[in-house]
């Protein structure tokens, strides 16, 4: 199985991309997936501005795909990850596994999208509403402690 | 040794430029090293790694821990802790 891994500035369709994901047979009982979607913080943002490292990040979130194909019995898996500026309410990232039964499904989600937050090289800034540049974000410790609990 | 060095986020910022080649001299042998030598250069680089630890590095698309070694690496990143996702 080959995961299917993206990084692009455009935006990306759910349906399609399950679609994609259930094409190549009749085997999958399950697709789990997960969308990422910008916040407006209570009004405060007027966008987020995604910096990648190219080449990079398509080799690390093939990695986080690789790492979960192997930890469960999945029919395919897909990631898609977006840079550029995303607006609130828009799409910045997909997770979505197929299996025969629901418990690999939901767990590849899960542990994809725990892992790519800490490990795929990708940076956010916040666009203001007043028109001005923001900070770029801190990381945060719960999605470090996250993507531990995976080691237990 | 020639690297190419390559910078992102607040990392880019604070340094002043995406990328650039160095050439450090043979006793640089791990990340470690290379950010001691690389702090010895400019305000800038001393600004972007102030806080021991803080700033991850990857050789040639790969993580790496500051121990790693630069033997037969062609590009080192430098950059924050990741916020994608």
């Amino acid at each position: 199985m080959t995961p299917t891994v993206s990084v692009q500035r455009e935006d990306f369709d759910l349906a399609t991309e399950i679609d994609a994901l259930t094409a190549g047979g009749r085997d999958a009982g399950a697709v789990a997936s997960f969308v990422g979607l910008c916040r407006d913080e209570g009004g405060r943002l007027a966008a987020l501005e995604l910096e990648h490292y190219p080449g990079m990040a398509d080799a690390e979130l093939r990695r986080v795909a690789e790492e979960a194909a192997g930890r469960w019995p999945l029919g395919a898996l897909t990631i898609i990850h977006r840079y550029g500026i995303i607006r609130p309410g828009g799409r910045i990232v997909l997770v979505a596994a197929a299996a025969s039964h629901r418990e690999p499904a939901f767990a590849a989600a899960a542990f994809m999208m725990d892992y790519l937050k800490t490990r795929a090289p990708f940076w956010k800034r916040e666009h203001l509403a007043d028109g001005t540049l923001g900070p770029w974000i801190d990381a945060k410790a719960a999605d470090d402690a996250a993507a531990e609990r995976w080691e237990e | 040794m020639t690297l190419k060095l390559v910078y992102f986020a607040w990392v880019r910022e604070r340094i002043g430029r995406g990328e650039e080649e160095a050439q450090p001299p043979p006793e640089v042998a791990t990340v470690r090293d290379l950010v001691t030598w690389l702090k010895t250069r400019g305000e800038e680089y001393a600004h972007a790694f102030e806080t021991d630890g803080l700033v991850r590095a990857a050789i040639d698309h790969v993580h790496v821990k500051p121990d790693a070694a630069l033997a037969g690496a062609r590009e080192v990143a430098f950059f924050p802790p990741m916020t994608g996702g």
